[in-house]
């Protein structure tokens, strides 16, 4: 039986990224403008009003989407620069914005009703009673659900809810509640909800004390790794830490997201669109995943079996993956 | 200074009996101008706490004592839901919202904005005020100087930050206690209560780093602002509050109620404080926009 295939969301870094992934069968695209706007603000990253109009045309031309993610926290004081994004995706032919801030939210309802409106995972709507809640008051037609969630609790609340939901399929891993977390400001003073940053790179050192490398962030050891071990960005949540003499992985292991093997069952549990993370990858590795996931997508909507294994062999070589919370033995 | 001093909620698991007299002490022997009662961490402790806490209350009520339940910070199973729209819809007690999904329980009601509540700015502010919020605990990560300006863009509300304690810095669906015991959430044998003030997380290198209780991870550090309490009044904080740890929380208290008023200097009180209170590390970064696990000497100027 075909049923009509999840939809697939791909980041775009860069205006090349975008085309890319809209030639590698990319239903629909998020970025994001190039300040503190939004949630992956890294230097050499994101679009100019010009670039993201130029985008959307492009992916329009294509039968493409595009959604444009300003995902932080609005700054007291600062607000304008916020208001102001927002009324720049509503003038352009974006299909949607992707809003967490309350205050933008409200904003954007109000000044924008034809404007629609996507929940951010930074909004961490995890239960039906708060994405119901979010659907009413401020309109929001999609929810980007936060990677706390098994597949079992994503169906369930499928069932209570009106608008759709997205989930994250592959890539990157934030193993705490999004959108709550301030362990990159604890150690560096930079923030995701305020600077749009999670354990920034002018933080990072690396050190070969001869016996081992170590990775630092802020001063405070991340990790260490003995001679011929490959050393891993030193996320903070991901590094290795000692408690009470035990020594290791605390809060995750250096692992990636990878729920392909759960697709069928994100599509019984009435999911409207996946996630790709990684608006910071290159292209190459990005036209390779978007290829992927796009003939296991189609696959899954014709009820026939598939290999993506095999096909993301090639990208996951060497790295631990997990399929995270949605299996529930990972809590 | 004109400012309220105000017990938060206890987030540790501490046994049903220590939790019960902690708080039979506070209603009897406390001058805080609010207690924060609730569990706000783990919703599979929410059993022992509900045992005592119809005689905690009761004891708070005849002591005089202004109460405020304090509701999950993580919702997600149909329980928890259950849990808290019980929370919300009881009528005698003004609740702390700690996730936005008590929003959809509060229509027409007053209540507090909790400090696990992103608020960062005044289109938030407003917002919440809107639909019945008065009184906002700010998230720990927020700088002094965004603090003013944010009281300033929108001054109605009441105001209050911790300004003692471990600091709550993140949630998980994962519980770490469980995880560095070797056990599954489901079957976690509620070994968080072997670590009444958090479990220690350092560096490989030695450093003394973070604190895990539960599903919740915190600073290592415990914030002490004491020196900083002056500028934060000016800029409109309204209310102090102090997080519960083992130790004696009423000696606490007492020197930050002398700070105050300024019957006592800052200096004094810190050094009093470090003694009731030995095992902490005392930081204050984030207030002065630095690193959260910073602290900081020069004066905080706004």
């Amino acid at each position: 039986m075909t049923q009509k295939a999840m939809e697939l969301v791909c980041p775009a870094g860069t205006p090349a990224a975008l085309r890319t992934a809209v030639d590698a069968g990319a239903d629909t695209i998020y970025c994001g403008f190039r300040d503190q706007t939004n949630a992956r603000n890294f230097p050499g990253l994101n679009f100019s009003r010009k670039e993201m109009q130029q985008g959307i045309e492009y992916a329009g031309k294509n039968g493409a989407k595009v959604l444009v993610a300003v995902n932080t926290f609005a700054q007291a004081g600062n607000t304008d620069l916020w208001y102001k994004a927002i009324d720049d995706v509503a003038a352009s032919d974006a299909h949607a914005i992707i809003l967490a801030d309350i205050g933008l939210l409200d904003y954007a309802a109000s000044k924008h009703p034809d404007l629609r409106v996507h929940l951010s995972v930074q909004a961490a709507a995890a239960n039906a009673d708060m994405i119901n809640y979010y659907a009413s008051e401020f309109g929001a037609k999609r929810v980007v659900l936060p990677r706390v969630l098994t597949v079992q609790e994503i169906a369930a609340i499928n069932r209570e809810i009106s608008c759709e939901t997205e989930v994250f399929i592959f890539g990157g891993l934030c193993v705490m509640a999004e959108g709550r977390c301030s362990l990159s400001s604890y150690c560096t003073g930079k923030s995701p909800n305020i600077n749009g940053v999670c354990s920034p790179p002018g933080s990072v050192k690396y050190e070969d004390h001869g016996t081992h490398l170590e990775s630092t962030l802020e001063g405070i050891t991340i990790n260490q790794y003995p001679k011929g071990e490959a050393a891993a960005y030193p996320t903070l949540c991901k590094g290795r830490f000692e408690s009470l003499g035990e020594t290791g992985y605390v809060f995750e292991d250096p692992v990636s997201l990878n729920a392909a093997q759960i697709l069928p069952q994100l599509q019984e549990a009435g999911v409207t669109a996946l996630k790709i993370e990684g608006r910071q990858r290159g292209k190459a590795y990005m036209a390779q995943v978007v290829k992927s996931f796009r003939k296991a997508v189609d696959a899954v909507a014709k009820g026939q079996s598939f290999d993506l294994d095999a096909l993301l062999a090639p990208l996951t070589e060497g790295q631990k993956s997990t399929k995270g919370s949605y299996q529930k033995t990972w809590r | 200074m004109n400012t309220e001093l105000t017990l938060g909620p206890c987030l540790f698991n501490w046994s049903e009996a220590d939790w019960r007299d902690f708080y039979f002490r506070m209603a009897d022997e406390s001058d805080f101008d609010i207690i924060y009662l609730g569990e706000a961490v783990c919703s599979k402790r929410l059993p022992f706490r509900n045992n005592v806490l119809p005689d905690i209350l009761e004891r708070m009520e005849s002591a005089g004592k202004t109460v405020i339940i304090s509701t999950l910070a993580l919702v997600t199973t149909k329980p928890e839901r259950k849990v808290l729209r019980d929370q919300c819809e009881q009528e005698m007690w003004t609740v702390e919202a700690n996730d936005l999904t008590a929003l959809a329980f509060l229509k027409d009601r007053k209540f507090v904005i909790g400090p696990y509540v992103n608020i960062y700015n005044e289109a938030t502010i407003h917002s919440l005020a809107a639909r019945g919020a008065e009184r906002f605990v700010l998230p720990p990560e927020i700088p002094a100087e965004t603090i003013a300006q944010l009281i300033k863009a929108a001054p109605e509300p009441k105001y209050e930050m911790q300004v003692f304690g471990r600091l709550p810095l993140a949630l998980s669906a994962r519980c770490y206690h469980a995880r560095l015991h070797n056990l599954h959430k489901d079957s976690c044998r509620f070994v968080c209560d072997q670590d009444p003030d958090g479990r220690d997380v350092n560096s490989l290198a030695g450093q003394p780093f973070l604190a895990i209780n539960g599903i919740q991870t915190m600073s290592y550090g415990s914030q002490l602002l004491l020196e900083e309490l002056p500028a934060l009044a000016d800029a409109g904080v309204s209310a102090f509050r102090l997080s519960p740890h083992t130790g004696d929380m009423l000696g606490v208290a007492r020197l930050f109620r002398a700070v105050m008023k300024e019957e006592m200097d800052a200096g004094e009180a810190r050094a009093k404080i470090g003694e009731l209170m030995p095992g902490h590390s005392f930081i204050n970064g984030y207030s002065h926009g630095a690193p959260g696990m910073a602290q900081i000497e020069e004066a905080l100027a706004l």
